[in-house]
């Protein structure tokens, strides 16, 4: 079995790179407009490389580096990132039904961004104007981390957090952010409501501007190079937190980190790319199905499996669009997502176990 | 040496335990005995530093349990729970290797290869090392989660004695496994370590302990070797059983039976 999983491991991780890779590409060439061929794509990057030289088509140029790649890699960031939370939270919960919307950074973040919407009009129109594309990431971001945190805090008991208190807890208070949500939408014009929608149900293309990628991806990056080094202490939970802690785990301070690096990469693409559900519960299912439960080997599978599954959403919401706009990528994730889901739990129930 | 001096615990405004003063000691098996409630759990995970004393304090080498990292600690205790429920489909190899978590850097070395084999074979649960954990029956598992924390203090630290703290090591056991895991606990006392466990059938108890600590309704009611401290007099008092003692032929100690007052 330890021989199986190494096998796995070795052939597993490698082919699934290639895929995301061979989907990158595909989604470099797509468009609702004009689509472009692989080869056309590649003399781009390569030109840019300086890899190779000669005359380049400079409509590719520009349509491959300033509309294509920036969603590219918005994709491989924000499914990586999603993946890999709902990896890190399925172990600290030893639950494999948790999501990151369980620990308040979704619907948080939600409230911050429609708040923004909403009722920032005017703070955001008398800011200088390079900070008006900012606004709506950071009230996210900020939505989401204050949410994270009053949980957190609501859920500690004698000092130690109660992972059913906090799960109760984020139900209450996603609920109520439910309700101002809807306040909101109340209130909204329709002008507003227009972008509402598009952002409550998740996109590539809104935010698809290499600076708003560039600060995502600095806020997420810290969770993605730190949580394969937490592997063997997530491991550990798994068995319990008493018993984490009677292998030398310092429990308490792996329980901080892994929420708060959680919540910061949730909180990072729900920032930039609005809410997208299914890929940070089901990235972590189809990585377990592939390669069993280790950590080691979970997290960097899920991270690939999140990012081609966000990749081919993606792809599908451009090729599903009608007349120049494109499905929500948040309905294209949980029409596949829904589904396979159900599927999973079936087998679960037919083998007795997940 | 652990150390535990005028321990008291509170939860919320319920004391659990007041004024327990014990030590356990290298090279001998102690069972810590005593009705439901009484504390026995409480006093095992303030002993495995899980919890902290509202009032006392357990020392392990004369330095509080609370100023040991986590992993100096596991590095020379370990603890086996009463059950170990874990949802995800682990192979049974591989949550025995989790007992060498605290020694490995890095990824695990051809010796916690051996180290987990040989925990294995010594708990019978060799044959098991393939299947998935999930799969496996209550007593398989508890036998698993034995060899994991045996694999955990496989081999002493340099001067340092290994510690075994056992909260009900028999629960699901069948007979046979019973006695073989008690059996396996005294010999781990007898290679230097120090070993508590939480039981409560007598008989094992006086079959195998070499110090019992007897606990009722949070206080230490006596403490000593089994066969001094475990009386008809203390049985009546504390599990309000008349208890006889009757001899075996052939066997040292004798055999208990009780019925209700």
């Amino acid at each position: 079995m330890v021989a199986s999983y190494q096998r796995k491991r070795a052939w597993g991780l490698p082919l699934l790179a290639a895929l995301v890779l061979g989907l990158a590409l595909l989604s470099a060439s797509f468009g609702t407009n004009e689509s472009l061929r692989a080869p056309q794509v590649l003399r781009v990057l390569g030109q840019e490389l300086g890899l190779i030289r000669g005359p380049v088509n400079p409509d590719h140029e520009t349509i491959v580096l300033l509309l294509r790649l920036p969603r590219v890699a918005l994709g491989l960031l924000a499914g990586a990132a999603l993946a890999m939370a709902g990896a890190a939270l399925q172990g600290l919960f030893r639950n494999p039904l948790a999501d990151p919307a369980l620990i308040g950074v979704s619907s948080g973040a939600a409230v911050g961004a429609v708040a923004m919407i909403v009722l920032g009009g005017a703070a955001v129109s008398e800011a200088p104007a390079g900070w008006a594309a900012f606004a709506l990431p950071v009230a996210a971001l900020a939505g989401g981390l204050i949410i994270t945190v009053i949980i957190y805090q609501l859920a500690k008991v004698e000092g130690r957090t109660h992972l059913t208190l906090m799960l109760l807890t984020g139900l209450a208070l996603n609920a109520l952010a439910g309700a101002g949500i809807g306040l909101m939408i109340f209130r909204s014009t329709d002008e507003q409501l227009r972008e509402l929608i598009f952002w409550s149900l998740g996109s590539l293309r809104l935010r698809a501007l290499w600076p708003e990628i560039g600060v995502a991806a600095l806020l997420a990056l810290p969770g993605m190079l730190i949580l394969p080094w937490l592997a063997r202490p997530l491991n550990a939970l798994l068995l319990g937190e008493a018993e984490a802690f009677h292998l030398g785990v310092p429990v308490q301070q792996v329980k901080r980190l892994l929420i708060f690096l959680s919540a910061l990469m949730v909180g990072a693409t729900v920032a930039v790319c609005g809410t997208i559900g299914f890929v940070g519960l089901m990235a972590p299912h189809l990585a377990r199905l592939l390669f069993g439960p280790d950590h080691r080997v979970l997290l960097p599978a899920s991270a690939l499996i999140g990012a081609a599954l966000l990749l081919a959403a993606d792809i599908a919401a451009r090729l599903g669009g009608t007349g120049g706009e494109e499905l929500p990528i948040g309905v294209v994730t949980a029409l596949a997502g829904a589904p396979i889901f159900l599927a999973l739990l079936l087998r679960a129930r037919r083998t007795g176990g997940f | 040496m652990l150390i535990a001096r005028e321990v008291g615990f509170h939860r919320g405004p319920r004391q659990v335990l007041g004024g327990v003063g014990v030590t356990l000691t290298p090279g001998r098996l102690t069972v810590l005995l005593g009705p439901n409630g009484a504390g026995k759990s409480t006093l095992l995970k303030l002993l495995a530093g899980e919890l902290t004393p509202d009032a006392g304090g357990i020392e392990l080498d004369g330095r509080r349990l609370g100023r040991w990292t986590p992993g100096d600690l596991a590095r020379r205790r370990a603890v086996l729970p009463q059950e170990s429920r874990l949802a995800f489909a682990f192979p049974v190899r591989e949550v025995v290797m989790m007992g060498r978590m605290p020694h490995a850097r890095g990824s695990e070395s051809p010796r916690d290869e051996e180290i987990c084999t040989l925990a294995l074979a010594r708990t019978g649960a060799g044959d098991l090392a393939d299947r998935l954990y999930p799969a496996l029956s209550g007593g398989e598992q508890q036998r698993v989660q034995l060899a994991r924390i045996l694999a955990q203090v496989w081999e002493a630290q340099e001067g340092a004695d290994r510690i075994l703290l056992l909260d009900e090591p028999t629960a699901n056991l069948d007979l046979a496994h019973q006695h073989s895991t008690l059996s396996l606990a005294r010999e781990w006392a007898r290679a230097s370590a120090a070993v508590l466990a939480v039981l409560h059938d007598l008989n094992l108890a006086l079959t195998y302990a070499d110090d019992a600590w007897i606990l009722a309704h949070g206080q230490l009611v006596a403490s000593g070797p089994i066969q001094e401290v475990l009386t008809p007099e203390l049985i009546e008092r504390v599990f309000h059983l008349r208890a006889e003692f009757i001899p075996v032929r052939g066997r040292e100690r004798p055999v208990i039976v009780t019925r209700p007052l």
